[in-house]
């Protein structure tokens, strides 16, 4: 379908503004700092999972290639997140508290444990020191695995911005999808051929879990899924879910070709730094018109003043 | 509701989270005795738009100028709300017919004088209207404030303790009027702690202390939504259909402001959300999302290695 013929499925409202000002902030969190975490940090999770479970069904070259990345994108993780500070040198006060109000609060609590321990099971395979607890820090990570695919999700969604709150019940299985698609991506191109079986199943799993929740995001968002589609996080939510796809072809088609297998892993871990992006892009676009902000407040207020029989699915029974 | 109740103090964890609540500064752990609940009642139907209280409060808080910065919409020059500006006077002008141009202003002149439809001015109103952070019941920036800089004081008002400020951000686009930024030139975040140190010294705000109409007013939150109710009722039998209250409903999205206004024109038109919800309302189903979606990102990896050879 063109842009254009989407911009018409959202009937043009008229609102009043404050000399077209915008209502909400934009996030100040810089790019690629912010993104790059949000990548990272699915990255990280699911590899960690990969390695944990390559290790315990006897695959030890894609353990040992899990882990590192694991870490390596943990670490890299923490890293833009602390980058990304006002005051960098209060890094720790992240660990002051825990607050289960705040996304950010449970995701540090999420991610410092996390990199800790992939960290530690990294060392031990790299170093081939201490290897039961290597692999017991390996297995407790992939434990926060999962959590650390989907957390910052919620970390997005909990914010005025309309884009990311509306999807909430979306972007963690956008973000859960992504992670498992990048996971597989770097196992495809660093593990060895003939372990890379369970990392092609999961980058399948990861594409559908992905391109159904994107599917949901650009359709049943209304007027406040719009930025998914327009302008520059529209091309880059379009360019993942294509990169997505032909990572799941290539890595089925190309399975017996090393080469292909690890663009096949390319074009994953490309699809996973889009779709972060563009879902970083598509909320700082929708904060920046205050039509997002006005429109669906005011149609909310209409709705609350005359009796809408809402239906569970969420589908208007009789609106005058 | 049962849930999550908490046995002593009758709230619940959802009531925590949105809804109205009697008392937010004892909910937050301060012990009986706590002052009453402080906030501003903002009466824009007589501010004039001096912006004295935007100098007040630089001056008083040692916020930083933000340069001289001509913005071309109309006397408005401070553009909003933000780390560097913590009260922003809005200036709205529109074409009316030229009776609404009489806003009741109390105690001036003689009333019902007809107004002088052949001046410049006729037809022409102007809104002006000083903004400020809300100081929500349900606070969304102080909510996800993951170190607990930000906090709820005694008198029930939101304030960034900057020692603690590690400047991550999150309480900015968390805020649903846009009040609170992050300082560039600083990296933590700032807004309107409504003089959280002048009124431990039982002193009112320095923005209200110079507002020369009173428009800003300052006193205990229930006192204030008395009065506000009062003077709707006078400016609608004056003749002023269009006041309204904004932000004065403890049943509203974010459980009431501490900071509410009376304005001539729909909140919009200032650059007000018309409906704002504190975010953390939909957090328990943020969590539970996420928590269907690791379980099937784990389960997906799992049935990954079950369901192959290779």
């Amino acid at each position: 379908m063109s842009p254009r013929r989407e911009q018409e499925m959202v009937p043009r409202a008229e609102f009043r503004s404050y000399y077209g000002r915008p209502i909400l902030k934009q996030p100040a969190w810089k790019v690629p700092d912010v993104p790059g975490y949000l990548f990272l940090g699915g990255l990280a999770g699911s590899s960690a999972m990969l390695g944990a479970l390559g290790g315990a069904t006897g695959r030890p070259g894609l353990a040992r290639a899990s882990r590192l990345v694991a870490a390596g994108s943990a670490v890299a993780s923490v890293g833009a997140l602390i980058h990304d500070l006002g005051r960098p040198e209060r890094f720790l006060n992240m660990l002051r508290v825990l607050k289960p109000t705040s996304p950010l609060s449970v995701g540090s609590w999420i991610l410092a444990p996390f990199s800790g321990l992939a960290s530690a099971s990294a060392a031990s395979e790299l170093t081939g020191l201490l290897p039961r607890l290597g692999t017991a820090a390996g297995a407790a990570s992939a434990g926060l695995g999962p959590a650390m695919c989907t957390y910052t999700a919620v970390l997005l969604a909990d914010t005025a911005i309309p884009a990311w709150h509306e999807a909430h019940r979306e972007l963690p299985f956008l973000f859960a999808g992504g992670a498992l698609t990048s996971g597989a991506g770097a196992a495809l191109i660093a593990a060895p051929a003939a372990e890379q079986g369970p990392a092609r199943r999961i980058g399948l799993i990861g594409a559908g879990m992905e391109l159904a929740a994107a599917y949901r995001m650009e359709r049943g968002l209304g007027l406040v899924g719009e930025p998914y589609r327009q302008g520059r996080p529209g091309k880059l939510l379009r360019a993942g879910r294509a990169l997505t796809a032909v990572g799941a072809g290539l890595s089925v088609l190309g399975r017996r070709s090393r080469a292909v297998s690890a663009i096949a892993g390319a074009a994953y871990l490309a699809a996973g730094l889009c779709t972060r992006f563009g879902v970083f892009e598509a909320g700082k676009a929708s904060a920046a018109d205050p039509k997002y902000v006005v429109i669906p407040q005011r149609e909310r207020l209409a709705g609350a003043a005359e009796p809408v029989v809402i239906e569970q699915s969420g589908a208007a029974l009789s609106r005058p | 509701m049962t849930t999550g109740h908490t046995g002593t103090t009758g709230t619940t964890w959802r009531d925590r989270l949105a809804g109205p609540l009697a008392d937010p500064a004892g909910e937050a752990g301060h012990a009986d005795g706590h002052p009453p609940r402080m906030g501003f009642f903002t009466d824009t139907s007589i501010c004039i738009g001096c912006k004295a209280c935007e100098v007040a409060c630089k001056e008083w808080n040692g916020v930083p100028d933000t340069g001289l910065d001509l913005l071309g919409s109309s006397y408005d020059n401070t553009g909003a709300l933000g780390a560097n500006s913590w009260r922003h006077v809005a200036f709205v002008e529109q074409r009316v017919p030229a009776e609404r141009v009489e806003l009741g202003m109390p105690g001036i002149g003689a009333p019902e004088q007809p107004q002088r439809a052949e001046t410049d001015d006729a037809g022409v109103r102007w809104l002006m209207s000083s903004d400020v952070c809300k100081h929500c019941t349900h606070a969304a920036c102080l909510d996800v404030c993951p170190t607990g800089s930000l906090f709820r004081t005694e008198f029930g008002t939101v304030v960034v303790q900057e020692d603690i400020c590690n400047g991550c951000g999150y309480c900015v686009p968390a805020c649903p009027y846009g009040v609170i930024e992050r300082r560039e030139s600083d990296g933590r975040a700032f807004k309107c702690t409504l003089c959280y140190d002048r009124l431990r010294d039982g002193l009112e705000p320095a923005c209200a202390k110079a507002c020369p109409t009173d428009s800003i007013q300052f006193g205990p939150l229930d006192e204030l939504r008395e009065r506000a109710e009062r003077r709707v009722e006078q400016l609608h039998d004056r003749g002023v259909p269009e006041a309204r209250l904004y932000g004065e409903d403890p049943d509203d999205g974010v459980g009431g402001d501490g900071a509410f206004f009376l304005l001539l024109d729909e909140p919009e038109v200032y650059g007000l959300p018309p409906d704002p919800v504190v975010t953390t309302r939909d957090l328990p189903a943020m969590w539970k999302h996420m928590g269907m979606a690791a379980v099937a990102a784990a389960a997906g990896a799992l049935a990954a290695f079950l369901g192959g050879r290779r």
